[in-house]
């Protein structure tokens, strides 16, 4: 299988310089990006053995001793690439705020409790189909300094790989009906309504499992099409 | 109209998960951390060619450190073969991945232990000159910025098909210096987000 990676696919990404969203303004590309051809150097990437990831790191409610607090979800879903075919054997990372909003990480002042049970740090790797899934707990919103009176809608923060070095993506995924995403500069610079509602994951009740854990899905989907047949036969 | 996921920017927090060994320090207290999935760390015991340092800083567009970038880095091996499906197999140093991650810390600084990479074959099958694929990420970028990395004692820039097409007066800005100074050869590489003497990101 051939794969090209069209620059159009990448139409609905935000601007480099957002400045609804403050740090982007001195965090972004002034000058204009110089276009140059792909080539075998971007058109390959990273492949990963299972070794990369062990037992158990897909679970965030048993990295210690006790349970964490919170509402405990199923993240699952599939990579895909442009055609909407699986992405096999694909690293998956996510980290996340634990269900008070507050993360783990040292720069993080929010006061809100830490919980010794819950880190927020997890990794699979996809299978077959393209399929992952995650257990943890729901992550809850937060403020920052972006404005007066900003909030984080609930999110989970996704790093996933690909056939190649450029359909390597960083992305959140977000929960369905959040009151927060009209007031969330991060969220709407993406200014497509339809990408950006591909950030938001889907309540699915098939599979919650009962007296146990409701269950989100997100499917991602990243850059890179099969390439056109050059030979006429499929004409 | 193509239906991919978008990018949103990995934040500040990130480390704990993607860089946990990392330099950033998230951690002072080291009460949790885990096995990395990739380090800035390259070399494997049977990885061949020159061991070099790649090492610099990020820079916003005041010229202040970007204490919370993560940048990583994709390169062929010293004969010019990438570990990919689609790179040429088999190679002899079968664990070498030439793929990097590192973490800045309060100075803005990240490093990778590594080796030279040969030369790729280009558009054309023109030969590249060596060369490293940059990607860089941060909070206050909503999405990633792809840059390369070249050698300042290689002859062969001067006919790279990708180094040629930016104007010559910002070539520069993708020359890494070799400083001779500690265990291995440093080439260094500052990386200027935004702002006098940018860096050359690429639309790709």
């Amino acid at each position: 299988m051939t794969l090209v990676f069209p620059k159009e696919s990448l139409s609905t990404f935000p601007k480099h310089l957002t400045p609804s969203y403050r740090s982007t303004v001195k965090r972004s590309p002034s000058k204009p990006l110089i276009v140059v051809p792909q080539t075998l150097s971007e058109l390959t990437g990273p492949v990963y053995g299972h070794d990369a990831v062990q037992e158990g790191d897909a679970d965030l409610t048993k990295q210690h001793k006790g349970e964490p607090l919170g509402e405990r979800i199923i993240v699952h879903g599939h990579v895909l690439d442009e055609d909407k075919r699986p992405v096999p054997d694909t690293l998956v990372e996510i980290w996340q705020a634990n269900a008070c909003g507050r993360y783990v990480h040292n720069v993080d002042q929010h006061p809100a409790p830490l919980d010794p049970n819950f880190t927020g740090a997890g990794r699979t790797i996809t299978d077959k189909k393209g399929y992952y899934r995650f257990i943890t707990v729901k992550p809850g919103a937060y403020p920052w300094g972006n404005h007066h009176n900003a909030w984080r809608p609930n999110h989970i923060h996704f790093s996933v790989f690909g056939h190649s070095f450029l359909s390597r993506l960083v992305t959140q995924m977000y929960f369905p009906g959040d009151p927060l995403f009209p007031f969330d500069p991060i969220f709407n610079s993406v200014t497509d309504e339809k990408a950006r509602q591909r950030m938001v994951s889907s309540f699915d009740l098939e599979n919650t499992i009962p007296d146990w854990a409701l269950c989100f899905r997100f499917d991602i989907v990243l850059r890179g099409r099969e390439a056109t047949p050059q030979d006429t036969d499929k004409h | 109209m193509s239906e991919i996921t978008p990018s949103q920017t990995v934040g500040p927090f990130f480390a704990y998960g993607l860089a946990p060994k990392g330099r950033c320090h998230w951690d002072p207290n080291g009460t949790y951390s885990w096995k990395e999935t990739v380090g800035d760390n390259l070399i494997t015991p049977d990885a061949t060619g020159q061991k070099i340092r790649v090492e610099g800083r990020i820079l916003d567009g005041d010229g202040m450190p970007i204490n919370d970038a993560m940048i990583e880095i994709w390169q062929a091996d010293a004969q010019g073969r990438y570990a990919h499906a689609r790179g040429e197999r088999p190679r002899p140093n079968a664990k070498f991945t030439g793929f990097g991650r590192s973490a800045t810390d309060k100075d803005g600084v990240y490093s990778f232990d590594t080796v030279k990479p040969g030369v790729v074959p280009g558009p054309g099958n023109k030969p590249q000159a060596p060369h490293i694929v940059v990607c860089i990420f941060s909070r206050g970028m909503l999405r990633q910025i792809y840059t390369r990395l070249y050698f300042s004692d290689d002859a062969a820039n001067d006919s790279d098909p990708i180094l040629t097409l930016v104007p010559a007066d910002r070539r520069g800005t993708l020359i890494a210096h070799k400083e001779l100074r500690g265990e291995l050869p440093v080439y260094r590489f500052d990386i200027r987000v935004q702002g006098e003497n940018e860096t050359v990101f690429f639309d790709i």
